[in-house]
């Protein structure tokens, strides 16, 4: 009894420390821009390397843009894992055109040097604008599970 | 007491008589259908042709009754410009909604939206989401639907009048607490959440629009804005849950309760209101 209640405190200890630890009182990450160098991103796809826990989240490094701003449909190079790996950009938190998708998170899909994507599923809704983007999606929008 | 009786007699009498006048007329009606029935198909056995369902018109709703609205975007905001160029957009939107129905809805309505896609497989698309702001007056107008797909939120703001939109539907017709539901992005996640398959929900033209007095929980801060501000006045957040009475205490500071005394800032549109109304409703029923 005294075990279950000792190990029952512990746990309730262990949640406490973890919603601290997420409770930031500033602002670290804003909306404005799309995507740019050192934006945090989320890999989407099922890629062993986009989905093993690190201690660092993948950041953009480059964009392969004129602008240096990257939107859906766009090249990009991470920085993930101490690697340097390309990434297309499949959704982003910056509201684009109207009647396109805006999503609550700035979404990547791992590629190849030849445009390949690493992983064999998207988890998550992909905007149906790129499709009509010139630049060869088609294996990408291939292994996408729903569009929105 | 006699003239009592009599009278009884009398009533019960004529109750009979309406009694049985009815039934004849009851009787009468049903074999007629059977025998026809029946002449039609010769010697086999009778098909039976279900009777047409009764259409039931409320005499008590009329058109008065009825209740008045008058979506947001007609009223024309409170500048300078003339007149005249709103009064020409009303036309094209009222032109507009004569092709496609655009039915009454709030923030915080459920709505699915079919949308001609000429990228999306089958051409068109189907969203359903939470209606979590309205924008715009006249022909640009809109309003952003929210929704949790495979754990990835997703917004999509639509234009009204855009040809591009096929179908509007009301699935659930209420309000919210709030006039703007951005907080929802910082929400937890089960209140943005719409089961696309859902059924439309069944409300009376009559009736007032239920309000939905749901208070959320928030995730901890961040937040994308600081919602418990006077400026944003948010009824609909459960900020006991999150935030400590000195925090609420503090955001005071940045009270401007002289705002709601200023006259300049006021901007009566019941007049307007009304005006516009009834040249919609002149000119829908054109």
């Amino acid at each position: 009894m005294a075990l279950l209640n000792v190990s029952r405190r512990l746990a309730g200890l262990l949640v406490e420390t973890s919603s601290e630890m997420h409770h930031r009182t500033f602002s670290i990450s804003p909306v404005t821009a799309a995507i740019q160098k050192m934006t945090r991103v989320r890999v989407v796809d099922n890629s062993s390397l986009g989905n093993t826990p690190y201690h660092r989240p993948p950041r953009v490094i480059h964009v392969y843009t004129k602008n240096g701003v990257g939107k859906v449909g766009d090249r990009v190079l991470l920085a993930i894992k101490g690697q340097k790996k390309k990434a297309l950009i499949v959704g982003h938190k910056m509201p684009g055109e109207r009647m396109t998708p805006r999503f609550d998170s700035n979404n990547v899909v791992l590629i190849e040097d030849n445009g390949n994507p690493t992983g064999t599923r998207i988890k998550v809704p992909i905007p149906t604008q790129l499709r009509k983007m010139e630049g060869d999606f088609s294996k990408v929008l291939a292994i996408a599970n729903t569009f929105v | 007491m006699a003239v009592c009786t009599k009278g009884l007699d009398k009533y019960i009498l004529s109750l009979r008589l309406l009694r049985n006048f009815q039934l004849q007329n009851e009787r009468l009606l049903s074999t007629s259908t059977c025998r026809l029935a029946t002449e039609k198909d010769g010697g086999k056995p009778p098909k039976f042709i279900p009777p047409s369902k009764p259409i039931i018109i409320d005499k008590t709703q009329t058109a008065a009754s009825l209740r008045k609205f008058l979506s947001p975007e007609f009223i024309p905001p409170r500048q300078r410009t003339d007149p005249f160029k709103f009064s020409i957009e009303r036309k094209d939107m009222i032109r507009r909604r004569k092709v496609l129905d655009i039915p009454e809805f709030y923030v915080g309505s459920i709505l699915a939206v079919t949308m001609s896609d000429p990228n999306a497989s089958g051409k068109t698309s189907r969203f359903v989401g939470i209606c979590i702001q309205r924008g715009g007056k006249g022909l640009g107008a809109t309003f952003v639907l929210r929704n949790i797909i495979d754990n990835q939120g997703v917004e999509i703001c639509y234009e009204l009048y855009s040809p591009r939109i096929t179908k509007i539907e009301v699935l659930k017709l209420e309000k919210r607490l709030d006039d703007n539901l951005m907080y929802l992005r910082d929400a937890l996640p089960e209140y943005s959440t719409v089961n696309p398959d859902i059924k439309p929900v069944p409300i009376s033209p009559t009736d007032e629009v239920p309000v939905n007095k749901l208070k959320v929980k928030m995730r901890p801060k961040p937040w994308s804005k600081r919602w418990e501000r006077p400026k944003f006045n948010i009824k609909g957040i459960n900020f006991n849950l999150c935030l400590t009475p000195e925090k609420m205490e503090h955001a005071q500071k940045w009270a401007e309760p002289w705002r709601e005394y200023d006259m300049l800032k006021e901007y009566d549109t019941s007049k307007l209101e009304e005006q516009i109304f009834s040249e919609v409703q002149r000119e829908m029923n054109k």
